[in-house]
């Protein structure tokens, strides 16, 4: 019964039974010894010697750890781009997913500028309740700024079960928002109890950056990561968190892939700011030397945004980074595309399509390079594989967690097995694989996915549709419980009553803008038409000086 | 006093000369406004007034920013840079003339001058070549702040700094991320705070350390060097202290009032006094800030002193009684400068008197191009020296300044060093605690591009930068079949965007979207999705009167 139900919704029996004993159960916060036994997709029973019914099916843990299972924060499947989608679909994702160990992913609903957002989320909806073999949550992508979008942003959080929201800094003319646009959304989500998310690169810089590689000729996926060095991610995170500050809102920064954006959020988080970083599997595990390979579609396949560090010291930093709790959260960015849709971009690199895999790979991949050397522990990697994920999507413990009334999704993870990442064999439909070649230490052995196995003995026993859509609330503890109300007061003083000096031109009667300015050096100029146009009127210089009146004071108007 | 035929000649005989690299017991005799002779036993000519100077120290002084040369002149300080700044719309060159104008016939000491850049279309680059090539000027300063105004995009920063590199200037910034500004003024207004205290309430450190740090990236990328006027806080100085540990061409101006006093006083009850410290970046009301600030000066972190002397009466302050964002920015510090430094970096320890000379007037003229016509005691150089007492002790005042503002922000400070004697332009200016200073003596002092303090590093990387991309075969493999955006042929800079990962509206054409970003509406694209339509290829769908782009026909 654990077969491809190629057709319409699996319902979960009541006969749903498994229990995994002799496991070593280890969460984020501690690792004990206990038999797991759930019913209905959650685990009713934690402990030894549990009285379950009879007949129940159980798997024998033989003292390998359990796990909860991984969610993969960050996925773009079946994504549509330029009429075509990216090769895996929510199926074919998600069956990836599991098969490393990851048992929900949370995959970005992406607007097109001017569209609906709330028709966009229902879309996605659509697509992933049709194909996804595992439990989902979607963050959904604030593309253009105005009224109407504030309006859905706020359905999208009371009705529709949506907390987190991605604003971007680059693609210029597209995506980027103004630092104001930045301030108004960040003001809105901290007020609402959502929480930001940034794709932070500095949009401008790339552009120009863009704009010189390809008049200098560099027309190949170097061009990419040349256009866009990672002092533009290193700037816009700190822009990010400035603004962020200043809101008073949670920020959380997707696809960390570089060592100076990294440590800006660390600077940030010790001088207290509410900050997240989310390196993915790619920065994690690979780096960015490979844009300069000789192979055209090996090259583009690295292409995402931020690109690949060509620091080659850069994964193993990030690990250490995430080991130490500085970076809290990791995702994978899958966005396959295949070598024909990369060639879309084979003149000039700024039309290759972004993004690469690593849904598959994330679990092992951190295992391998982060517990296995020492950096991080069992508990850790728990914590930033699937943990800290549930905490602020605000579905812990329902999710990240092996405790009764938790959902049953959890890993049998198998510390001894070693295989070799290779597109050969790797679960996405695209033809290269970032990682090709990588020998990984630890995997999942048993995967269980509400309460059902999907993975057993190597065998993937998957079935589209059967995933639901998880709602997430807004104001996670996670982050809001140090998201505090400043108050600001002003000084109680008596009313100036002094003489003022005489200001030539006529006040705009309405204060309201944010053009108001106080101009340095010039006591007299009319900001606030001037705010008006970019040019204003030339007015010679010479009539500054008319605005100080001889006498300096003739002018005295008595104020209160 | 003295005679008007001695005053071109004059002989310091017994000082100590203090440069920034040594310091040596000589005589100095100067004779038309240049130091001719340094040394022991000089043969000078008969007549020659002269200065017994024993025990004292004599050094250089070149002041950075703003007008007020006898209250400069009175401080020690013996040459200023004063910012131009041009309306937005207005002729750099005319605003250069007009300013020009009025410092030669005001000038007590020799000026130079800034040029900001307030606005930026490509037009503007000929007048910068013209300023940089026929009037001396070889910096100019951008706004990242006063939105809708001064302030510049990063786009255009990056085309300013280019501009700025390739002529061999130094681009020097107001580091405040004017957007939030902006956001946070009308914030605080709308909180009903409309005193001083929302000056720096609407100003965070932070805003001015991410300005700061944007810059920097943007200096880094363009390759051009970068001078930060105004570091106010521990942050910014942060981070460029950071930046320069990276390698990046950096300079960082701390001025008189961010090293003398801190920002608890917007607080004060008392209106007028509130109001007398606004400037921007604001003080930190960290009051540990001078002191930090002092330190990183001493170690070399930041190099350059100011005073972005800008003071207004209270009279004028009061524009803005009613909203603190209407009051006049600007403080004093051009007189107490020198002294401030003296007592707080060289009487504590923290720095020795050569490096003194170096924050105070060297390394200003290096990175200005005048050294070591200015900013060094030397055979040749400018005869503008000082004897300057290190026991002199006196109390800041408003009332004994030579600021015409009622207020000082340094109010009551006691501070230890001061001028006994100024000479400037080979005259002697200040002696025995008395001003003689002639309007209209400063000398437009020009400058030349590409100065060697700061361009060799520059031009070293130039060189390596050349950036060359990887020869491979032709990709002959498949091509999704998608309808692809021809390029468009001029690669006109900042508009070409890389779509990435967009559920991409296949003919959209981003290439002209990026002239209106606001108040785009979904129907905008119709009329060019129907043009480029031509484009797909047949087996995209011909029959389709639509995009096969999901989002936008849900709507339908």
């Amino acid at each position: 019964n654990h077969g491809n139900a190629a057709s319409g919704k699996y319902r979960i029996s009541c006969s749903e039974r498994l229990l995994i004993k002799g496991g070593r159960i280890v969460n984020d916060d501690q690792s004990f010894h206990a038999d797991i036994y759930m019913e209905d997709g959650h685990i009713k029973q934690i402990g030894d010697n549990l009285i379950v019914p009879g007949g129940v099916k159980t798997v024998e843990a033989n003292g390998k750890m359990v796990i909860p299972g991984g969610i993969d924060i960050h996925t773009h499947l079946q994504m549509p781009y330029r009429g075509t989608t990216t090769v895996d679909d929510f199926g074919q994702g998600t069956k990836a997913a599991l098969a490393g160990g990851t048992t929900m992913i949370v995959d970005h609903v992406i607007p097109e500028p001017g569209c609906s957002l709330v028709a966009a989320f229902d879309q996605w909806r659509q697509w992933a309740d049709e194909k996804s073999c595992c439990d989902y949550s979607l963050h959904v992508d604030i593309t253009h700024w105005n009224d109407s979008v504030q309006q859905e942003v706020e359905a999208l959080i009371k009705e529709k079960g949506v907390n987190s929201f991605q604003v971007y800094m680059a693609y210029k003319d597209y995506y980027q928002m103004t630092n104001s646009e930045l301030y108004e959304v960040f003001t809105f989500l901290g007020e609402r109890g959502g929480i930001a998310q940034v794709h932070a690169e500095n949009g401008e810089i790339i552009a120009e950056e863009q704009a010189r590689m390809l008049q200098m000729g560099i027309t190949g996926p170097e061009g990419h990561v040349l256009s866009r060095p990672e002092e533009l991610e290193a700037e816009a995170v700190f822009r990010a968190v400035t603004i962020a500050s200043q809101t008073n809102c949670p920020l959380y920064v997707t696809r960390v892939m570089s060592k100076s954006a990294a440590d800006i959020i660390s600077l940030a988080r010790k001088k207290g700011n509410v900050v997240f970083g989310e390196p993915i599997a790619a920065s994690l595990g690979t780096d960015g030397t490979h844009y300069w390979s000789k192979n055209w579609a090996k090259a583009a396949s690295f292409v995402t945004s931020p690109p690949l560090s060509p620091d080659p010291t850069t994964p193993d930093y990030l690990h250490t980074l995430l080991s130490s709790g500085d970076l809290s959260i990791t995702g994978s960015a899958h966005c396959t595309f295949s070598v024909a849709q990369k060639a879309i971009g084979k003149d000039d690199f700024t039309q290759i399509p972004e993004g690469v895999n690593g849904v598959e790979e994330r679990m092992a991949l951190i295992w391998d390079k982060a517990v296995t050397t020492g950096k991080m522990d069992e508990n850790m990697f728990v914590a930033v594989t699937s943990t800290n994920a549930a905490k602020i999507l605000n579905l812990y413990p329902r999710k990240g967690r092996i405790a009764v009334g938790s959902d049953a999704d959890l890993v049998i993870w198998d510390t001894d097995a070693v295989r070799t990442v290779t597109a050969k064999t790797h679960n996405s439909a695209a033809e290269y694989n970032i990682f090709e070649g990588l020998e990984l230490r630890g995997a999942p052995q048993v995967v269980v996915c509400q309460g059902k196995i999907v993975l057993e003995d190597g065998n993937l026993h998957t079935s589209s549709g059967v995933g639901r859509f998880i709602p997430c609330s807004p104001y996670p503890d996670f982050a809001y419980k140090r998201i505090k109300l400043a108050v600001l007061k002003a000084v109680p003083r008596g009313m100036y009553d002094g003489p003022v000096s005489e200001y030539s031109l006529s006040r705009g009667g309405t204060p309201s803008a944010s053009a108001r300015n106080s101009p340095t050096k010039q006591p007299v100029r009319n900001l606030h038409q001037s705010r008006h146009s970019r040019r204003p009127p030339i007015r010679p210089a010479a009539g500054r000086r008319i605005t100080v009146p001889p006498g300096g004071r003739s002018n005295i108007t008595s104020l209160s | 006093m003295y005679n008007s035929l001695t005053l071109d000649r004059l002989l310091i005989k017994g000082a100590k000369i203090v440069n920034d690299d040594q310091s040596f017991c000589a005589d100095v005799y100067m004779e038309d406004g240049v130091i001719k002779q340094i040394g022991e036993n000089l043969i000078v000519p008969g007549g020659v007034k002269t200065i017994d100077a024993h025990g004292h120290r004599g050094m250089t002084s070149a002041d950075d920013f703003y007008h007020g040369t006898k209250a400069a002149l009175a401080g020690g300080t013996t040459m200023i840079i004063d910012h131009v700044v041009p309306e937005p719309g207005a002729s750099l060159l005319s605003s250069f003339e007009q300013w020009r104008e009025w410092a030669d016939s005001k000038s007590c000491c020799d000026y130079s001058l800034h040029m900001d850049i307030t606005e930026w279309h490509r037009g503007l680059q000929d007048e910068m070549e013209t300023l940089v090539k026929d009037h001396g000027v070889n910096s100019f300063l951008v706004y990242l702040v006063y939105k809708d105004l001064f302030q510049l995009t990063d786009s255009q920063v990056y085309e300013v700094f280019s501009v700025i590199r390739d002529l061999g200037a130094i681009a020097q910034v107001h580091a405040e991320n004017g957007d939030i500004v902006a956001e946070e003024q009308r914030r605080i207004l709308s909180q009903g705070i409309t005193g001083p205290e929302g000056h720096v309430l609407s100003r965070p450190e932070e805003v001015e350390a991410e300005a700061v740090n944007r810059s920097v990236t943007v200096a880094n990328q363009t390759n051009c060097p970068l001078y930060v006027t105004k570091v106010m806080s521990k942050s910014a100085a942060d981070v460029i202290a950071q930046a320069r540990k990276r390698g990046t061409v950096v300079y960082g101006e701390p001025i008189s009032a961010s090293l003398g006093t801190d920002g608890s006083h917007y607080w004060s009850k008392n209106w007028a006094k509130a109001a007398a410290f606004v400037t921007s970046p604001p003080l930190s009301p960290d009051p540990t800030t001078p002191d930090y600030l002092n330190s990183l000066l001493s170690c070399g972190d930041l190099q350059v002193t100011g005073s972005a002397h800008c003071p207004f009466n209270t009279s004028q302050r009061a524009v803005g009684k009613d909203d603190f964002t209407l009051i006049p920015e600007g403080v004093n510090g051009t007189e107490e400068r020198l002294a401030l430094i003296w007592d707080k970096c060289v009487v504590t320890g923290k720095m020795d008197e050569n490096q003194f000379v170096a924050v105070t007037s060297t390394n200003a003229a290096k990175i200005f191009n005048l050294y070591p016509r200015k900013g060094r005691i030397a055979v040749g150089s400018d005869a503008d020296l000082v004897l300057w007492d290190p026991d002199l002790t006196h109390i800041i005042s408003a009332k004994s300044h030579n600021s015409t503002v009622e207020y000082n922000i340094f109010e009551g400070t006691e501070v230890r060093g001061g001028p006994l004697v100024v000479i400037s332009q080979g005259k002697i200016v200040l002696e025995e605690g008395t001003l003689h200073v002639t309007e209209g003596t400063g000398r437009y002092v020009p400058r030349k591009p590409f100065p060697d303090y700061v361009y060799k590093r520059i031009k070293a990387r130039s060189r390596l930068a050349e950036l060359r991309g990887v020869p491979r075969g032709l990709y002959d493999g498949p091509v999704c079949d998608v309808t692809v955006t021809p390029k468009v042929m001029t690669p006109v800079s900042s508009t070409k965007t890389s779509p990435a990962k967009q559920p991409n509206q296949p003919s959209r054409n981003l290439h002209q979207s990026g002239f209106s970003l606001s108040g785009a509406q979904i129907d905008d694209n119709i009329p060019r999705r129907n043009t480029s339509r031509v484009v797909a290829p047949p087996g995209a769908g011909p029959t389709s009167p639509r995009d096969p782009v999901p989002f936008c026909s849900l709507r339908a």
